[in-house]
């Protein structure tokens, strides 16, 4: 799993890359956690282009990020999932929480 | 079961052996030449039922996770995950959508709801303290013939 993060005008974009399941999750969410609090972004795009896998791991990540997005005054937002985790996200309900673009 | 093929193997139940789960799977899988979707569906399945096993059923603990896969008459496949871990208590319980005991660790409680809805047919037996069995099957459609 690797993690591009870039911010322009308030807004970050992390790009992930790779299999997203239970085992690359706890980093990810360490990493995510860290940058969100040391940098305060209005608003943080998590960029799944390049996810080439993601079970409920990933929905689980989605969640507790946009959790802290809110609290700290910020909007998450899922960008370009391949069609096979659209099925995921759908089934989750997440959409109803996060916006997906 | 008339059984066409089979591949049975144990892994110690370490999180890393999520994704060799599924490319087991997958690489045995590619003699059916299923479609993307398919494909995608079943890894999916397997990997939510193996983070089971990890998560929850050796919870703190390690133990063995035996992973079998079937290739039956019609194209059906028939995949097992056992382990000797801990058990479920209520399983009807458990596979309630967003129902988790490990909040604190993210777990959204929708391994089951996706298992359910990716395979044809999910059967789960347990008994506290023996171990957890998840049993899928599903039948591909004609595209590789």
């Amino acid at each position: 799993m690797k993690i591009d993060i870039t911010t322009e005008n308030g807004t970050s974009v992390a790009a992930l890359c790779g299999e997203l399941d239970h085992h690359c999750a706890k980093d990810l969410r360490t990493q995510l956690d860290k940058f969100i609090i040391g940098s305060r972004p209005q608003k943080l795009v998590i960029d799944l282009k390049n996810i080439t896998f993601m079970d409920s791991s990933g929905i689980g990540l989605i969640m507790g990020r946009s959790k802290l997005m809110k609290a700290c005054g910020g909007q998450l937002v899922v960008h370009s999932p391949q069609p096979y985790i659209k099925r995921v996200l759908k089934l989750s309900g997440i959409e109803r929480i996060v916006s997906i673009t | 079961m008339d059984i066409l093929n089979e591949i049975r193997f144990t892994m110690p139940s370490l999180s890393v052996n999520e994704s060799t789960a599924r490319a087991v799977v997958s690489s045995f899988l590619v003699q059916l030449n299923p479609t993307v979707e398919e494909l995608s569906d079943i890894r999916t399945a397997v990997s939510e039922a193996v983070t089971n096993s990890v998560v929850h059923g050796y919870r703190g603990t390690k133990g063995d996770i035996e992973l079998t896969v079937r290739l039956l008459p019609h194209r059906e496949i028939y995949i097992r995950i056992k382990d000797k871990g801990c058990g479920i208590g209520d399983i009807k319980q458990a596979m309630e959508p967003l129902f988790t005991t490990a909040p604190e660790e993210e777990r959204s409680g929708l391994g089951f709801s996706v298992m359910e809805s990716f395979m044809d047919s999910l059967t789960v037996r347990s008994k506290v303290g023996k171990g957890t069995t998840i049993t899928m099957r599903k039948r591909l459609s004609r595209h590789g013939d």
